[in-house]
């Protein structure tokens, strides 16, 4: 979330669209009933399905599964046309003004640069024109015709709400309400906040629905005010805090990335990540790369990471690709990686196209999986009938199970949502002989360890010199590993401004990352996180929630990532002049020498309006981007692309291009989607606000609360097809089958697209073969093996499949 | 079952003087339909607090379950999708549960001396000790709402959390409650809240919106605010016009002085026979009987 949960209570309209808040994430959902109660906020629902968030809802819009650009793209276009922008926010803190390179195209569905053969595009014609001064230049009069307004116009003139209604099945009039109430927010003193799930993001088009909701924030001037922002709904209570310390294969800590294959100089490698400032007085915050990774560095390595060695650069992995899970489970298919460790996770029913994962687990030669439950995955090789119909006697892996324990089994702290780090503590003692994983990682590292101290080996040196000093090395401390995160000075650290006056002594934790160098005097295990653990001690563990602003930041309850900022790009909240566009919502403002208010500046702290200095402080150009360079794989402006499993077989909006021409396809994968004439309906997997994915079918409650497997259909298709609710169904894609019960609902309905009606089945995912609650089909037996095209979140939300009365 | 033992305004088929020297402020659940998600947290939470289970059973074809109140869930979520405006759906979501009712129809009904029990706080509590599963509360109920235990011959419904109430807490449900769809506190603040409520979903064009308070049971002590008050029954039957069936109100009203006439007669008629025959004296064989059956 660019804002925080409290924050939606200051919202005036919320749309909750690509997520249902209400169902998913009940508890943090309060803040909407709050902002309805006591702001008298109107909130709107956009779903494939009437769920339980539309329950509450003052204004409903169904719209096509996968069709989300499409309808965003229609509300960029309404606002640009009936000039309901924030006209002095877009001028000053957006890209609008900067003029794009000659070349740049977009024609027919393909943006310039198009290599078909490697459904790779070539990005250097999306740029910016760049100046004799190295400064992108721009036009103050946003009349050029190549100016990212103009552009932008041109672009979105295409979504029509006749074309959106024709390619989402809205109403047009129902399109145009959401329009109406959303460009209410266009003026200064009226927020939009949006809230978003996996509803956006796993689409082959995911990263591409969110921008251009971002984008529609940014011409509503919503980004950076309490009430706006983009928030994104995090599902899991701590997965803020795995992308957070970078447990993506291409990530390290703090969202500082891995080096590629070509990067094998170390200078060559941080001067591509510090940019330089692409407009005068601009901040450019990643110019500190360096001293993020030198620090992570001396954190790993301590006295081995010398300048010498390039603080042991050349130790880091190179990547010739990225290692998603689904590039990972293709490698295991093809019997190229053999060896996993499955950690927290339960790939089997996670991922999609579960014959494959089946097949590729089957192929291992041995298999580690580490988790509180015996999931799925650790028992992929048990014969269930037609939940799991394997042959155990085929299968050689070697599976091994190590027992940890859950969250409430250990101290530590979790990550929500909206970046606050909360301390919590242990409230029972783990069962039988369950571990924390740290435990088990680190006993797996001492092992290691061992060996290679005893055998050598072909590259020993990360293992051999990986800073260990942990009081018990077989039990590293939640609380070493905060302190260990956080970072602390190396030398005595002395203030720039003044060498005389040591701020921190050696030993000492940081206050934050502004105190990093690059010289090898500062360790910290993850940049964002400085601050957390200071020598004031664990600044998670506050729970002081004094809130004098009335506006719900609370800055003195436990510790948000960055530098317990509770609002980003917070500058954005005030005019070029320093002053708020809306007191009411005084988040900062300039008081003639400092930046200061409710929450903590995410700016300069000094540096004065007239510097000219532009709140997008970690990009080059300090403004928030209409045009989005080359930094996405299918094109700098959103574009409609159909799911790769399309009930309508075309893309209205150029039938040449249908789907994402950017994603990435497996051999093999292409060809067994389903097409609509065998598979005529569209489907979607979702949550049910009873379950949490496959753990909570291991828990009686939950299992009492909804017992048994089912699909949801309208009452128009049961019509067609002779069901009726309650009945036994068998739905099938190109990948497989499942049975369960139907329920048959009004909150389904048939949409009129392209000319045709397409019709949704609905399939929450939370039963499998394991567990207390009826046995059921992992729901992911259905989906494409494909996922977005910047991130390879699987297309889980959007593809086809048949159904019949069992 | 209760704590509570000190501020009893009423006991079945009792005709003593309740304990009443405490005096308890009268107390209100109030249940915002209109905020309710429907995430059934109240119903994990009641079955935690009260550990109680039920049986993990089956879909059948809708999003309840369990399906109906039972001696184990004392509360259920009942939905309904409902289009009363051509083309605008709506998905009403109603918790149901014991109304605690200001004229109890169940403690009326009940024969069982001081198996049904009303607080001055205005809680209907059943003390299962007491209770000789007639089921004569199931007919008295105009909720349909206390179930028999197949396994104990006892009826259970909701309790208010009447410990948690004596304790000074708010009730299970309303303290998992995370979208405050559920709320608790004084007669008069809940009510005060509902009619702020109200005005609230009369802004958002819910014209008919209103509090459901019956008085054909005296008022009850768990009220709901309607988006459609003016029909109630649209929310998966939820009465109209509630009132105590006419059997229990004869049996307890116009019936009720023939009855205490009937027992005094009996008891004047034991008089008469002890003082003209003495003492009944159980033969030694009919004490033998019962040793033999016991």
């Amino acid at each position: 979330m660019t804002n925080h949960w409290v924050d939606i209570k200051n919202a005036n309209v919320i749309l909750v669209m690509g997520g249902n808040a209400a169902e998913a994430h009940p508890c943090g959902f309060k803040w909407v009933t709050e902002a309805k109660a006591h702001n008298h906020a109107t909130f709107i629902v956009v779903d494939p399905r009437f769920t339980r968030s539309a329950a509450v809802a003052d204004l409903y819009a169904p719209l096509r599964t996968g069709s989300d650009i499409a309808f965003l793209g229609g509300v960029i276009n309404y606002l640009l046309t009936h000039d309901k922008i924030q006209h002095e926010y877009v001028k000053a803190y957006t890209n609008a003004s900067f003029i794009v390179a000659e070349g740049y195209k977009f024609d027919d569905g393909l943006f310039s640069g198009y290599d078909e053969a490697a459904r790779k595009y070539d990005k250097s014609t999306w740029a910016y024109e760049i100046g004799p001064d190295a400064f992108a230049r721009v036009d103050e009069t946003l009349q050029h015709p190549r100016c990212v307004l103009q552009l932008l116009k041109q672009h979105y003139s295409r979504y029509t709400p006749e074309m959106v209604s024709n390619i989402c099945g809205t109403a047009r009039d129902t399109f145009l309400k959401v329009c109406e109430h959303i460009a209410t927010t266009s003026a200064p003193n009226r927020t939009l906040t949006i809230m978003y799930a996996l509803g956006w993001t796993q689409h082959t088009v995911g990263s591409q629905m969110i921008r251009t909701a971002a984008m529609m924030q940014l011409l509503l001037g919503n980004m950076g005010m309490a009430g706006g922002g983009m928030n994104a709904l995090r599902g899991h209570s701590n997965i803020q805090g795995l992308t957070d310390l970078g447990l993506l294969s291409d990530l390290l800590p703090g969202y500082l990335t891995m080096p590629r294959e070509q990067e094998s100089d170390y200078q060559g490698y941080i001067d591509k990540r510090a940019l330089k400032p692409l407009r005068p007085g601009q901040m450019s915050y990643w110019q500190n790369y360096g001293k993020f990774h030198v620090s992570l560095m001396k954190s790993w390595f301590g006295d081995a990471a010398t300048k010498e060695n390039n603080w042991c650069f050349d130790w880091l992995p190179k990547l010739d690709k990225v290692y998603d899970v689904l590039q990972v489970f293709e490698l295991m298919h093809q019997g190229k990686l053999n060896g996993y460790f499955c950690q927290g996770f339960n790939p089997l029913a996670s991922f999609p196209n579960k014959a494959k994962i089946d097949v590729a687990l089957a192929k291992l030669k041995y298999l580690v999986v580490i988790d509180p439950l015996a999931t799925e995955t650790s028992c992929f090789w048990e014969h269930h009938g037609d939940f799991n119909n394997v042959d155990p006697a085929r299968i050689r892996t070697e599976v091994i199970r190590l027992p940890s324990t859950c969250f409430a089994e250990e101290n530590g702290s979790l990550t929500n949502s909206g970046r606050w780090l909360q301390w919590h503590y242990k409230g029972a003692e783990p069962p039988g002989e369950a571990k924390p994983d740290a435990d088990i990682i680190a006993g797996i590292f001492l092992k290691l360890r061992e060996l290679y101290k005893k055998e050598g080996g072909a590259f020993p040196d990360p293992i051999l010199n990986l800073t260990w000093n942990y009081m018990i090395p077989h039990t590293p401390s939640a609380e070493e590993l905060a302190r260990e995160f956080n970072g602390k000075a190396l030398a005595d650290l002395t203030d720039p401004k003044d060498p005389t006056k040591v701020v921190l002594t050696k030993g000492q934790q940081l206050d934050g990352f502004a105190q990093l160098r690059d010289d090898g005097s500062t360790a910290c295990g993850c940049w964002l996180y400085s601050g957390a653990w200071t020598e004031k001690g664990n600044m998670m563990a506050r729970r002081d929630n004094s809130d004098p602003s009335g506006l719900g930041n609370t800055i003195n309850w436990a510790f948000a990532w960055p530098a317990n900022r509770r609002v980003l790009y917070n500058r954005a909240s005030c005019d070029p002049a320093g002053k708020p566009w809306d007191q009411k919502r005084k988040l900062i403002g300039w008081d003639g020498s400092k930046w200061s208010g409710a929450d903590i500046p995410d700016f300069k702290p000094d540096s004065a309006p007239s510097d000219g200095m532009n709140p997008f402080i970690m990009l080059p150009e300090g403004v928030g981007r209409l045009f989005a360079l080359d930094k996405m794989a299918e094109g700098p402006f959103p574009e409609h692309y159909e799911p790769f499993e399309t009930p309508i077989d075309t893309n209205p909006l150029h039938p040449k291009v249908i789907s994402n021409p950017a994603a990435r396809v497996f051999k093999g994968d292409m060809e067994g989607f389903g097409k609509s004439k065998e598979y005529p309906y569209a489907a979607t997997t979702y949550r049910l606000t009873e379950h949490f994915h496959f753990w909570t079918k291991h828990t009686r409650l939950s299992a009492i609360m909804q017992p048994e497997q089912f699909v949801e259909i309208s009452e128009e298709l049961a019509k067609e097809k002779g069901i009726k609710a309650g009945d036994q169904v068998k739905v099938w894609s190109s990948r497989g089958f499942i049975k369960a019960v139907v329920v048959v609902t009004k909150r389904i309905k048939p949409l009129q697209v392209n000319g045709r009606i397409v019709h949704h089945v609905g399939i929450p995912l939370h039963w499998g073969f394991k567990g207390i609650a009826k046995r059921g089909y992992l729901a992911n037996i259905l989906t494409p093996f494909v996922g977005d095209a910047n991130t390879q979140t699987p297309e889980f939300k959007s593809f086809l499949v048949n159904i019949e009365k069992a | 079952m209760a704590l509570q033992s000190l501020d009893i305004k009423r006991r079945s088929a009792t005709t003593t003087p309740s304990p009443s020297q405490r005096q308890t402020q009268e107390v209100l659940k109030l249940i915002d339909v209109s905020k309710c998600i429907g995430c059934k947290a109240c119903q994990v939470a009641c079955m935690e607090w009260n550990d109680t289970r039920d049986a993990i059973g089956a879909n059948h074809g809708v999003y309840d379950n369990p399906m109906d109140l039972t001696e184990n869930s004392w509360t259920v979520m009942r939905y309904a999708e409902l289009e009363l405006e051509q083309g605008k759906l709506e998905w009403l979501i109603r918790k149901d549960g014991c109304m605690h009712c200001a004229e109890p129809g169940c403690l009326k009904a009940c024969p069982a001396p001081g198996a049904v029990v009303q607080y001055s706080n205005g809680i209907v509590d059943f003390h299962e000790e007491n209770c000789i599963g007639c089921g004569y509360c199931i007919t008295g109920c105009p909720f349909n709402i206390p179930r028999l235990s197949k396994k104990d011959s006892k009826v259970y419904k909701c309790t208010l959390c009447s410990d948690r109430v004596a304790a000074g807490l708010e009730p299970a449900c309303v303290k998992t409650c995370p979208t405050g769809a559920i709320v608790f506190g004084s007669k008069e603040d809940m009510i005060r809240h509902a009619e702020e409520r109200v005005v609230d979903l009369k802004s958002r064009g819910f014209a008919n919106a209103g509090i459901y308070n019956p008085q054909g049971v005296g008022g009850t002590h768990v009220i709901y605010v309607l988006q459609h008050a003016d029909r109630p029954e649209v929310y998966c039957g939820l009465p109209r016009n509630p009132s105590i069936g006419p059997m229990v109100e004869l049996w307890k009203g116009a019936a009720k002085p023939l009855a205490s006439l009937g027992l005094a007669m009996v008891v004047a008629g034991a008089a008469f026979h002890y003082v003209t025959k003495g003492p009944n004296e159980v033969s030694a064989e009919i004490e033998k009987e019962f040793e033999d059956e016991k």
